[in-house]
């Protein structure tokens, strides 16, 4: 019955809008093309993303490696096929840790206000202030780069906006009746906010975490591309488009792949994201 | 306005604060010392010779009493010496690279905005439009490429294969040689690749602010009373509408400031362009923590400074946001 409910009241007018935006439906479509691509990886690679060749170095896209071999005569799009799962991987648990620590705080600043609140809002202030890729450097350099530092940092450094956007529509929902009456009827706190507030501001969260994955990807694979995240041998866009540098004068399919791989996900993201937040805010609908 | 001004600068400082403790903190804190690099090579240096290193930096002492000393130093702005072996002071080495850094973002700056705000206003007065739908695409597009990589097949096409632009560096070999106007052409074909790809990125992003924006505004009750009483479309969209259309562009603008920081990191390193974030990749892995925090706290106060321009500006263009002039 409350899936019934669900359907009729948010589901089903979302999905009639969403329907209608064919940008939304193609990023949609890439996210979804993902997903089986990094979870079919190992079926789909033609090689061994690992597997050297010296008698393969750095050949042009042929028939054979349909997007070349790198310096050490590995299959590119072996390697990027398995660079999806890295990507994959680091967008959702980045952004999984910046929504918890963005939810949870947004919530307390939003819900008790007053001190809590300012004090709350002070250090999402002097989060934002860093220079974030500074602060991301700074933190990686020290410790040993590695794929859980990697989403373990972006998390931490990403939460602020979440933070703000769960307050703001906390201080709009708290007042409302239905909160007031589930105060009269004597809910606490933890009830109030988890049963009755959150879910109601859970749609722009949502909005916000898909243009997050985007931005956790990219982050990711500009770190990757520094030396300073995912380490080789693992492939991942970003350290493959490291070899490409270092290839430039010889191998133009070492950068031009795994880019247009990023390129095409983040879109994606993007995509789907601007269409779920078209369907649901109605203002800016015509 | 000069209340207003004093008031905002005075909140800013708890602010710088919080931040350089939380730098401190960080850099303090994490594994991997300084004395360790410059003792793991020599067999010979001991225990003793990391002893005598750490007491010559002042690490041997309490974190806190570190934090005091340093912010003691810092406010006479006494920035320290690098522990690098040149043992330069930190300010002459960030003095060195700050301007090529600021050079390359306002470059970058102006083309974004020359470029983006009339993109913007374009889709948005003609929305749905071929034009509309066609910057929305390489927005998008736009948006979901990674600078890092578009500077690559930039170098790949220009660089490699054409031969047309330099792709690493400020100068050439021959600079020194040079008569004047050739120096400062010299100059100018190093900067294109790099301002072009910074440029590109922040355009996207910009121009999609600027075409929400103007579509919030002209559907404002007043923009339609403007046209109810007959003034000429254009009077409506650029006298009424842009003003106030212009605004979250401006602080967005302020509040960019981080990402153009951080941005230059990845363009001086692909690059090779002797600036700020080149620096701050290099004092990081050899652990100098004196340049890393005076970075760190340069980069904050332009970032503030940024936050404050925004403000400001902000009560400039909406006289409700003056809140000094109220009491």
């Amino acid at each position: 019955m409350v899936v019934d409910k669900l359907k009729r009241a948010w589901i089903s007018p979302f999905w009639r809008q969403f329907k209608r935006n064919r940008l939304a439906l193609l990023g949609g479509a890439i996210v979804i093309l993902l997903f089986l691509a990094a979870a079919l990886a190992p079926l789909l690679a033609p090689y061994d993303p690992a597997e050297f060749d010296v008698k393969k170095i750095l050949e042009a896209p042929s028939p054979a490696h349909p997007l070349g071999t790198d310096q050490l005569g590995r299959d590119v799009l072996s390697r990027v096929l398995w660079g999806s799962r890295i990507s994959l991987l680091v967008g959702f648990v980045a952004v999984g840790i910046a929504t918890a620590i963005g939810v949870l705080l947004g919530s307390l600043a939003g819900y008790y206000g007053g001190w809590v609140d300012a004090l709350i809002m002070r250090f999402v202030d002097v989060m934002l202030t860093f220079p974030r890729f500074f602060l991301l450097l700074a933190v990686i350099a020290f410790l040993k780069p590695s794929i859980f530092t990697i989403m373990g940092v972006i998390g931490v450094t990403g939460w602020m906006g979440v933070a703000r956007l769960v307050r703001a529509e906390f201080f709009s929902l708290k007042e409302r009746e239905f909160v007031q009456s589930a105060r009269a009827l004597g809910a606490r706190d933890h009830r109030i906010i988890g049963r009755h507030v959150l879910p109601n501001a859970l749609a722009p969260v949502l909005v916000s975490a898909t243009f997050g994955v985007a931005g956790a990807i990219l982050t990711e694979s500009a770190l990757s591309f520094l030396g300073l995240g995912v380490q080789p041998p693992t492939p991942s866009w970003g350290n493959i488009l490291t070899d490409g540098k270092a290839n430039i004068e010889i191998a133009w399919w070492l950068s031009l792949y795994p880019g247009l791989a990023i390129l095409v996900t983040v879109l994606g993201y993007n995509l789907l994201g601007e269409g779920i937040r078209d369907a649901l805010d109605p203002r800016l609908r015509q | 306005m000069l209340n207003y001004l004093a008031k905002r600068l005075a909140l800013s400082i708890p602010l710088l604060l919080g931040i350089t403790i939380i730098s401190f903190v960080v850099i303090h804190l994490a594994p991997g010392e300084p004395v360790e690099l410059g003792t793991e090579l020599g067999p010979k240096s001991g225990a003793a010779a990391k002893q005598a290193l750490r007491q010559l930096y002042g690490l041997d002492k309490p974190l806190h009493v570190q934090y005091l000393t340093w912010l003691s130093r810092m406010v006479r702005l006494d920035f320290g010496r690098s522990f690098s072996p040149d043992g330069r002071l930190v300010i002459d080495k960030i003095a060195e690279r700050l301007p090529i850094t600021i050079l390359l973002n306002v470059l970058e700056l102006g083309l974004i905005l020359a470029v983006a705000v009339p993109i913007g206003i374009l889709s948005a007065t003609r929305q749905y439009s071929l034009f509309d739908k066609a910057t929305t695409v390489i927005v998008f597009v736009g948006f979901a490429t990674p600078d890092f990589w578009l500077a690559l097949l930039l170098m790949i096409l220009f660089g490699v294969h054409l031969g047309w632009l330099p792709i690493s560096g400020l100068r050439s070999l021959n600079y020194e040689y040079l008569p004047l106007w050739a120096q400062q052409w010299d100059l100018i074909r190093h900067l294109i690749l790099p301002v072009l790809v910074a440029a590109f990125g922040g355009l996207a992003g910009y121009s999609r602010y600027m075409r929400q924006s103007m579509l919030e505004v002209i559907r404002q009750d007043y923009i339609r009373t403007a046209r109810a009483k007959g003034l000429p479309e254009e009077k409506v969209l650029y006298k009424h509408a842009l003003r106030n259309a212009l605004l979250p562009v401006v602080t967005i603008l302020g509040l960019s400031v981080p990402g153009l920081i951080g941005g230059s990191v990845i363009f001086e390193t692909i690059f090779a362009i002797p600036g700020m974030g080149q620096l701050f990749v290099q004092s990081a892995f050899a652990r100098d923590y004196p340049v890393i925090m005076g970075i760190l706290v340069i980069g904050a106060v332009l970032t503030l400074l940024g936050n404050l321009l925004a403000d400001v500006s902000y009560s400039l263009v909406d006289p409700r946001i003056r809140v000094g002039r109220e009491g």
